[in-house]
């Protein structure tokens, strides 16, 4: 059955902090990279948490910074200041 | 000693902005204020239930908008410096920014147009911030896009009279009467058939595997601008998704009319999309996806687990899902077929793929593509090289809902044609599919006035009813029209790829 949610994002430095975070926090998540983009799919739930990111990264992160590097997502999203989570709810 | 205020989170500003900003009319009746928001049956019990995922303030989308262009405009002013034109794949390739120029981009600005009026429309205020902003965005796509189009239209043909022939060209019709249904019907239908059915389930197979395509055959303008305008994108599905949920949460009255709405707009969008899918298919000289691969993607896996979701509010999957699932294997081989044959009356180039495209194609699409369409291109192709080039001597019947051209075949054999007609106060309206008919049917009223290119162009109203005259009425010359090879486009790029030492297509 279809399950996947799903975030693109475009393949560029500014994104790779946010990658690496998604794939430390989501165990199932499956990256499939192509020209200019990066698109993570993900069983039912992903979450990006900014205290990750800002692991990654080494310094302060917005989690609405991602909007300079999102190219689409799927699944029902909800933003707080800590994380983004993206779900379907069957 | 001033102590600092504490700062406001997201959703408290958010609340601000959008909660206790409007008030109930007392000098004029709320109905009077706001007469569009109750027509179509839609029945809205609390419109502060209405929720922007993104919780987006003023401040926040000002910051973020001027960075985003901040980027994206050093990048169109390095690609003019660097004379970035020379760095695409091939010049065949130009053909697909054409399309996007003359077809997509006036959708840009309909949809700015479309959202005034729901910022305008609509009686609850967050649901007039979040279009007053998406029309912003809108209006910033379409001058992004023209200002990356204008460095290519001083060295490539077809895009020079982009308002002209987006108002008059008989194919530009296709895209074009997508957004005017929509933006005839009321708002609540309009929000539908555009930030959901369009921008949720559709464009991700435009701005996904076409831009990502338009990356790998490096236009880096287009690829820039794309994704730039995706990222906008994506808030404005997420919002298509959100305002669903909140019309079906609102009344159980709505499912009905929204389940009608969705079936309709699937249905529109996908015939629409087909055109996406011919330009990946066959006008990326270096390919990406294929539009099945697309297909299976973008809409049997996210779009079907979309719906799944829906499920629960007592939506189905829209009409006609089954046979736009079986026309993946043909739909770009018949659009590409026809608009081949029609290229004389278009401002594009058209061609015959060469081997390794028919490969991959052969590849991609298996059986079905050797035994029916390759056959036919290796005929169009003997004919070429014999100088009788193909071309169709009158235009063709399109489908008067969809307005594409009647090419496509029955869900169940691809060599049978489909043209199914209705007859409506005596007068016989021709439709594509099942799709569209049941579309015209269920608003016969509505289609029955639409305007149809090739009728208007052969009742004499184009300027004169040949195909000379109606180029001439179009401001297209001859040299933007018909074949690739030999063309104005490919014999400048020959110059240029010799000139810099390439092997050229005569090499070849
Ligand atoms: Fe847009
Ligand atoms: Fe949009
Ligand atoms: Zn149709």
């Amino acid at each position: 059955m279809a399950e996947n949610v799903f975030i693109a994002l475009q393949n560029n430095p500014d994104a790779q902090p946010i990658i690496e975070a998604i794939i430390q926090d989501n165990e199932h998540a499956i990256v499939n990279e192509s020209p200019g983009m990066v698109k993570i799919d993900c069983p039912k739930r992903l979450v990006i948490k900014r205290e990750t990111v800002e692991e990654k990264l080494g310094r302060e992160f917005e989690l609405q910074d991602i909007h300079l590097t999102l190219i689409s997502l799927s699944g029902n999203m909800d933003e707080d200041e800590d994380e983004i989570v993206l779900q379907w709810n069957f | 000693m001033t102590t600092k205020a504490k700062r406001l989170n997201m959703n408290q500003k958010y609340q601000l902005m959008t909660r206790g900003l409007d008030w109930e009319t007392t000098y004029q009746d709320m109905d009077d204020v706001f007469p569009y928001d109750k027509y179509e049956g839609i029945k809205i019990k609390d419109w502060d239930k209405w929720q922007d995922p993104f919780r987006l303030t003023v401040d926040a989308y000002w910051k973020y908008q001027s960075e985003k262009e901040r980027k994206l405009y050093a990048i169109l002013d390095s690609v003019a410096q660097n004379n970035s034109q020379l760095s695409i794949s091939d010049a065949r390739y130009m053909n697909a920014v054409k399309i996007w120029m003359q077809g997509v981009t006036p959708l840009e600005y309909n949809a700015f147009r479309g959202f005034c009026t729901l910022g305008r429309g609509f009686r609850g205020a967050g649901a007039r911030v979040a279009c007053q902003f998406q029309a912003i965005d809108e209006m910033r796509h379409h001058q992004t896009q023209i200002h990356a189009f204008s460095h290519y239209n001083k060295f490539f043909n077809g895009m020079n009279q982009q308002s002209r022939i987006r108002d008059r060209a008989w194919y530009l019709s296709i895209p074009k009467s997508y957004f005017e249904d929509a933006m005839t019907a009321g708002p609540f239908e309009f929000i539908t058939a555009i930030s959901f059915s369009f921008e949720y389930v559709l464009t991700n197979l435009l701005f996904m595997p076409f831009v990502s395509g338009a990356a790998y055959n490096g236009d880096l303008a287009t690829t820039t601008f794309g994704f730039s305008a995706q990222s906008d994108e994506s808030r404005h599905m997420t919002l298509g998704l959100e305002i669903i949920k909140f019309m079906l949460e609102q009344h159980e009255d709505n499912v009905p009319i929204i389940q009608g709405w969705l079936d309709k707009w699937f249905w529109r969008g996908y015939r629409l999309l087909g055109l996406v899918g011919t330009m990946m298919d066959y006008m990326l000289p270096k390919k990406v996806m294929s539009w099945r691969q697309a297909w299976e993607i973008y809409w049997e896996e996210n779009g079907v687990a979309l719906f799944n979701d829906l499920a629960r509010y007592g939506i189905k999957m829209p009409k006609h899902h089954e046979t736009a699932t079986k026309e993946k294997n043909r739909i770009t081989h018949e659009f590409w077929s026809t608009i081949y044959q029609f290229s004389h009356a278009t401002a594009l180039y058209t061609w015959i793929p060469g081997n390794e495209e028919l490969d991959w194609l052969s590849a991609e699409y298996g059986e079905l593509f050797d035994t029916v369409y390759r056959p036919r291109y290796e005929y169009w192709k003997e004919l070429d090289d014999k100088g009788e080039r193909f071309f169709q001597e009158r235009l063709p019947v399109v489908c008067n809902v969809c307005q594409i051209p009647i090419f496509h075949t029955m869900p169940d054999d691809p060599l049978k044609n489909c043209c199914l007609v209705s007859e409506y106060k005596g007068t016989k309206h021709q439709m594509c599919s099942e799709g569209c008919l049941d579309i015209f049917n269920n608003e016969p009223e509505k289609y029955c006035q639409a305007y149809i290119p090739p009728q208007q162009i052969y009742q004499g109203n184009c300027g004169g009813a040949t195909l000379d005259d109606y180029r001439k009425w179009l401001h297209i010359r001859d040299e933007d029209t018909g074949e690739y090879y030999g063309s104005e486009d490919h014999q400048m790029w020959e110059k240029w790829k010799a000139q810099a030492g390439k092997p050229t297509d005569e090499a070849a």
